[in-house]
């Protein structure tokens, strides 16, 4: 059925309401009344619980509510990431409002025969506070700062349905760009709400949707990035994957306020289920015309195609992305001419992120002046972030701008691991930086992260404790730009190959003073002189952990020794006079070279020693055998 | 990924799938992956063959072929072990669960098994950080994997019985 003109659309999202009213519970509409009102369970279909078997969980839920005879009563939905991913597989119940943690396929005939007939909530599932030990139905404290804008429907509609989407206030925006707004209007709205890309750089999308529209050509370019490479982030896959018609929606009034009737989303072959959704969702907006010419009856045609990436990290920079659309390798190239200028197939081309169109409708919808009043002075609106290492709550975070870190670490991911001690957290991939302790309460925006000499970069966020080797780390990176490096320019080319090489000594403990000094000095060689944005900003693990953690660096070549414990070359295991001579280490031994009498210390051959950390493990002495 | 088919018929569908394609040479990515999902890799005669159906020079194939790392030059064996290298599986044990894999299927990363049962690679990042270190076998990922046991019980349910 083509959607002729507004009302059309109206009077599909009235008639689809219903579909979604058993949720709105949630967003605090009274559904007490609704009796009778059909009940969902929600399964988190995000790639966290997905991988630990909520599919199992869906599947063995129809079964029994089919054997209890309640399966048209209640309905079972997988939309996308709840975000919570430390606490998976989780369900939802609603209108209850009632979530579920650590559920298995085991714990379902309990949840229905005592949640769902009985009416009592299962009360070792709900989520605990491992501090005092409260239990939490709804409420639970990771989600308790957050604000969610981009992921507004993420993990709360069926994605594979265009009526829940619309229901949510869907293709609302569109409809109203396209008959009560200018093109103009659009891009001043933009500009006023203050939001910048989120893949990275942050520059302002409304200037960069004004530079193209007035690049004079007869056809023009959308691109949606959605090649989601950094390490450790998976804030655009969820998007993708949970909420794809927003994505659809922003791109449209892209190009209605540009000037194009085409656009490419260029996603990563390796997020197979982002691209089945992707298809769905476009075949879905055709079919209701929604995408195709004379759009909702107005003048304006527009389509999406989409695009397969082949594993680059380059191909994310946008003049790289360009020329892999096009069929040839993914290497960047210099900047003027911007992609807003000669883009794909030389024409204008406006490149922008998941996240950043993500946020687009609601901009459109609620205005600029509200998006405008949460976040920073410079950074407006709020960041999704995927918080994820040593932390207690690993998961999808959408805070303010302005967030400290402490409240995202300390506050929603609820602090490190096993009570070890913070060391750093790593923003922004390989393009970002180490930030240590003392800037833990510095508000999060992109001048205040470039300052201390990280990065927002698209949005990950790790956490390090005390057991993690800085100069280890920096390796980490340096090892990923130089297999990333597109080979097009020397200085990155050869230059993340020397500095990998120069870390390599430092943590076999090979390195000089002199080699840090060298490491500044290519670190700034390179951040001048390389061709795009990945070569420019690849030292930054390098001179951050430099700037903040010299003391470790120095360590290495001084003292020869690794103060977190994880640089192999550097490691000496020995027995010491606690040992009882149990000869629970010498069985354990790979290589055989702990030796020593039944009841007598052993001692360690270091020729032999391997350094695996077995014995250590194995001991049950406290103290009897130590690693330096 | 691979079936039954005989060559001849993968060639015919690969050509099937380039005829069908209304921009052929912008269209090479696409190709490359459709051609790697029937074949399993990308031997130089099927690089040589969409060249010359393409009209464009084997040496642009290849070198697109070669700049990204999707695509593979060599046979891969019947189950392919993914370890997750991203940066969460990292600092929570991936190197570890790596050399494990080497040790317990005897090759390196990048290697197949001479019975060609399994290929060992590395990627980065699957999203499941929250299970961190991960390793994902034809697509199916393993969370938490740090004892050798459990590593071990993953690959057993992928060997043929007996």
């Amino acid at each position: 059925m083509k959607l002729k003109d507004t009302e059309e659309l109206n009077v599909l999202k009235a008639q689809s309401l219903k579909l979604i009213e058993a949720r709105l519970a949630k967003e605090g509409v009274d559904t007490k009344n609704a009796a009778g009102l059909v009940r969902h369970i929600l399964v988190c279909g995000g790639p966290g619980c997905h991988s630990s078997g909520s599919p199992r969980i869906a599947e063995v839920l129809e079964e029994e509510l089919d054997r209890a005879g309640l399966a048209d009563q209640i309905k079972v939905f997988e939309p996308g990431c709840f975000g919570f991913c430390e606490k998976g597989p989780m369900i939802q119940i609603h209108p209850d409002n009632v979530t579920y943690c650590e559920v298995s396929p085991e714990d379902v005939s309990t949840i229905v025969q005592e949640h769902l007939i009985e009416g009592k909530q299962v009360e070792r599932l709900l989520f605990m506070d491992p501090n005092t030990k409260e239990r939490f139905a709804a409420n639970i404290p990771f989600y308790n700062n957050q604000l969610r804008i981009a992921l507004r429907n993420v993990g709360y509609i069926a994605p594979e349905n265009i009526l829940e989407y619309i229901a949510a206030d869907g293709y609302q925006a569109l409809a109203k760009v396209l008959f009560h707004m200018t093109p103009l209007e659009v891009i001043d709205t933009l500009k006023v709400s203050g939001l910048r890309g989120r893949g990275g750089a942050g520059f302002p999308t409304g200037v960069k949707w004004e530079f193209t529209r007035r690049s004079e050509a007869d056809q023009r370019y959308i691109i949606c990035n959605a090649d989601e490479g950094d390490p450790g982030a998976f804030m655009d896959r969820s998007v993708l994957e949970g909420d794809p018609h927003s994505v659809l929606e922003a791109m449209l009034i892209a190009g209605a306020a540009i000037g194009s009737s085409q656009g490419y989303i260029y996603v990563r072959a390796e997020y197979p289920a982002a691209i089945h959704r992707l298809k769905i969702a476009i075949e879905q907006a055709r079919e209701y015309g929604l995408l195709g010419k004379q759009i909702l009856g107005s003048d304006f045609d527009f389509d999406i195609e989409l695009k397969y990436g082949a594993g680059a990290f380059v191909c994310g920079e946008e003049t790289a992305l360009i020329h892999s659309i096009e069929g040839s390798r993914g290497e960047p190239t210099v900047k003027p001419p911007f992609p807003a200028q000669k883009g794909l197939w030389g024409k204008p081309t406006c490149v922008n992120n998941v996240e950043t169109l993500a946020n687009i409708p609601p901009i459109i919808l609620r205005g600029a002046e509200w998006f405008a009043k949460i976040g920073t002075e410079k950074s407006k609106g709020t960041k999704v972030f995927a918080l994820a290492g040593k932390v207690n709550n690993v998961g999808l975070v959408e805070v303010p701008m302005g967030t400290t870190l402490r409240e995202i670490i300390f506050g929603i991911g609820g602090g490190i691991k096993r009570h070890k001690t913070f060391k750093a957290a790593q923003t922004g991939g390989p393009s970002g930086g180490c930030i240590p302790t003392k800037y833990l309460d510095s508000p999060i925006d992109y001048e205040s992260l470039m300052a201390i000499g990280s990065m927002m970069g698209s949005g990950g966020l790790i956490v390090l404790d005390e057991d993690d080797c800085m100069v280890e780390i920096a390796k980490f990176f340096l090892e990923f730009t130089m297999d990333e490096s597109c080979g097009r320019c020397t200085a990155c080319r050869v230059g993340t190959k020397r500095l990998h090489e120069i870390l390599q000594k430092i943590t076999e403990g090979r390195g000089t003073l002199e080699d840090l000094e060298n490491l500044e000095k290519l670190c700034n060689i390179i951040k001048d002189t390389a061709l795009c944005g990945l070569g420019q900003s690849a030292p930054n693990p390098i001179l951050s952990t430099l700037k903040y953690f010299r003391d470790e660096y120095i360590a290495h070549i001084v003292d020869k020794t690794c103060p977190a414990g994880v640089c192999k070359s550097l490691l000496k295991y020995e027995i010491t006079e606690k040992c009882v001579g149990c000869g629970r280490c010498a069985k354990q031994c790979p290589t055989r070279a702990i030796s020593g009498s039944p009841k007598k210390r052993h001692v360690i051959d270091q020729e032999r020693c391997l350094k695996c950390g077995a014995c250590m493990e194995q001991c049950r002495v406290d103290g009897a055998i130590i690693r330096h | 990924m691979c079936n039954s088919d005989s060559p001849n018929e993968f060639a015919q569908k690969l050509d099937n799938y380039i005829d069908s394609l209304p921009n052929k040479k912008e269209n090479l990515i696409a190709i490359l992956h459709y051609a790697q999902e029937i074949y399993g890799w990308l031997p130089d005669n099927v690089q040589w063959h969409i060249a010359q159906k393409l009209d464009i020079p084997s040496a642009k194939v290849y070198g697109v072929v070669s700049f990204y790392s999707y695509f593979t030059m060599k046979p891969r064996g019947e189950h392919v072990v993914n370890v997750c290298m991203g940066t969460a599986c990292f600092v929570r044990g991936a190197e570890k669960l790596k050399n494990e894999l080497e040790n317990q299927l005897k090759i390196k990363a990048g290697e197949t098994t001479p019975d060609n049962l399994f290929t060992l690679e590395t990627l980065r990042c699957v999203g499941a950080c929250g299970l961190a270190p991960v390793m994902i076998v034809d697509g199916e990922v393993h969370g938490k994997m740090h004892e050798p046991q459990e590593i071990n019980e993953v690959l057993a349910k992928y060997r043929p019985e007996g």
